[in-house]
């Protein structure tokens, strides 16, 4: 607060000059070691691969990018359906994983029945394959032949999909419920807060804080998962892929819609991390205390 | 004048473990009472079973002539007339200074927000942290974190105010802020129930001070009886061991 002449007065020391000469020198090896590292590695690879007996083969069957490009406006019309399938179970995953969290961290007894379905609930589909998930609703349910009920598998793999979802989801805000300290409930209440407000203005906004980057992750692997309805004779990114591999024996397709994914996948698994990396510094910035 | 407090014959058990075995004492209006007695003796709890964070296992509360131990009473109700203040401080890491002060005064007590802010703005000012307002927790330091929570604890105008240790998460150098604040609010005629560990301000506050032992109220009297003259051997010792830690 007092005398910033002070600060300006200084100067680095020759100590703290050789010191930062030093970890410059440093640095300029630890790239280098890293590029040359990098190149021997990758290379031997691409060697590897490029002189294995069958690679002008596999090179034409898989990377056959004329018959790529010419393919390619029909996967995204099909990868269309995998973003608006994301969005739309993400949105109904997010509300209900909300809620059954909130149910299965409640003690008020009116809920006792909701939280004993929402604990069994939770256990039966986290333990399921998600693609038997989606082969019983896609199939069971339109063999029921209820009157009024959809056959259309692109609803009821969606729904397939938003219920194996729910239940990892719910899990994961469960947890981070736990983790606000008690003493936080505790001092909450005695500022006379209601349960309701306590969760509300206290509990939650720590909770969903600390659970964001983790419920990232399950946006990314959700976003991947809806490739599996496709089983059920969607039209989506993979469907549309395999249509055409069928069509040309040429497989070029598939790696093409896999090349679509990572496109989408790739961005959000970085600001996953960066997120992930921002809120652990935010911790640590909180101390102990 | 009947009592503002009046706790009798309370109870409380942690499985097979008596927290409290018996006790019963009268807190009277803009008086403060304050419990002495080593770590483990009871303080803490006997101050969250006031405050119905605990359900006592026998006797009988009252505040303001309420019985506060019946089982139709709202413990929200309860709540809303006494403050506490906690050892760590338990500020909400996610809301500024002056959002932690106003809270509950909007939430709870639906006063309007400017009116609540002005009000949280006046406290602040009092006590010399008007320019935290906008400040996160992690940015002050304990003794201000703590007086924020005196604070928050205020602005709710409450009858009683619990206050459970809360000098012993300090570092030394910034226990002296804390008290003054603690001796300034007793200046103005708040009525408080004080755990404390410091025999110093134990001696500058308490109207009644009380020795608690396994559970029990083993002496009690003005600060000066007890401290200064303490008539059971076990008071003796633990005041020996304090003045040996040098915290008297």
């Amino acid at each position: 607060m007092s005398a910033p002449d002070m600060a300006d007065a200084w100067r680095p020391s020759e100590e703290e000059l050789a010191r930062r000469q030093q970890r410059r020198a440093r640095n300029r090896k630890n790239a280098a070691i890293a590029s040359i590292s990098s190149i021997l590695v990758l290379g031997t690879l691409i060697v590897i691969l490029v002189t294995s007996p069958g690679w002008i083969s596999l090179r034409d069957t898989f990377f056959k990018w004329a018959y790529g490009v010419e393919i390619l406006p029909k996967v995204l019309l099909g990868f269309g359906t995998n973003v608006t399938l994301t969005l739309i179970a993400g949105t109904s995953v997010a509300i209900l994983g909300l809620g059954l969290a909130l149910i299965r961290t409640s003690r008020s007894p009116a809920l006792t029945p909701f939280r004993f379905l929402a604990t069994v609930y939770v256990d039966v589909f986290r333990g399921i394959p998600m693609l038997l998930v989606i082969l019983l609703v896609g199939f069971g349910i339109p063999a029921l032949q209820i009157p009024g009920v959809t056959n259309s598998v692109l609803i009821l793999g969606t729904i397939a999909v938003i219920i194996t979802y729910t239940a990892y989801v719910t899990e994961v805000i469960r947890s981070g419920i736990l983790t606000v300290h008690p003493s936080q409930r505790a001092a909450a209440r005695s500022l006379g807060l209601s349960h309701f407000q306590t969760l509300r203005h206290v509990v939650l906004p720590q909770a969903l804080k600390r659970v964001t980057p983790p419920l990232l992750n399950d946006l990314v692997a959700l976003i991947k998962d809806t490739g599996l309805i496709s089983i059920l004779g969607v039209t989506d990114a993979v469907r549309a892929a395999q249509i055409q591999t069928a069509k040309s024996f040429n497989y070029t397709p598939y790696v093409v819609a896999a090349l679509i994914f990572l496109a989408v996948t790739i961005p959000l698994t970085r600001y996953t991390d960066r997120a992930l990396r921002r809120s652990m510094e935010a911790q640590n910035a909180q101390g102990s205390a | 004048m009947s009592a503002l407090l009046s706790v009798k014959n309370v109870r409380k058990t942690f499985g097979d473990e008596i927290v409290l075995a018996d006790i019963s004492f009268e807190v009277k209006d803009h008086s403060a009472t304050v419990f002495i007695g080593a770590s483990g003796s009871g303080k803490s709890t006997l101050l969250r079973c006031i405050n119905l964070l605990e359900q006592i296992d026998d006797g009988v509360m009252s505040l303001d002539g309420q019985e506060i131990t019946a089982v139709d009473v709202d413990p929200d109700q309860v709540r809303r007339r006494l403050g506490m203040v906690f050892q760590s401080f338990n500020l909400f890491p996610h809301m500024s200074v002056i959002k932690n002060i106003t809270l509950a005064p909007i939430q709870v007590h639906g006063i309007p927000k400017e009116v609540a802010y002005e009000k949280a703005l006046a406290l602040l000012d009092r006590f010399g942290l008007r320019e935290k307002a906008d400040q996160y927790p992690d940015r002050l330091s304990g003794g201000q974190q703590q007086r924020v929570a005196i604070i928050r604890s205020l602005a709710c105008g409450p009858r009683l105010l619990l206050l459970d240790e809360i000098t012993s998460a300090l570092d030394p150098v910034l226990v002296n802020e804390v008290l003054v604040t603690v001796r300034d609010l007793k200046n103005d005629g708040m009525t408080m129930v004080i755990a404390t560990h410091e025999m110093g301000f134990a001696k500058q506050v308490a109207d009644q001070l009380c020795y608690l032992h396994q559970g029990r109220i083993l002496e009690r009297g003005t600060a000066a009886e007890v401290i200064d003259d303490p008539k059971e051997p076990e008071t003796k010792e633990f005041l020996a061991r304090v003045h040996s830690a040098g915290r008297l």
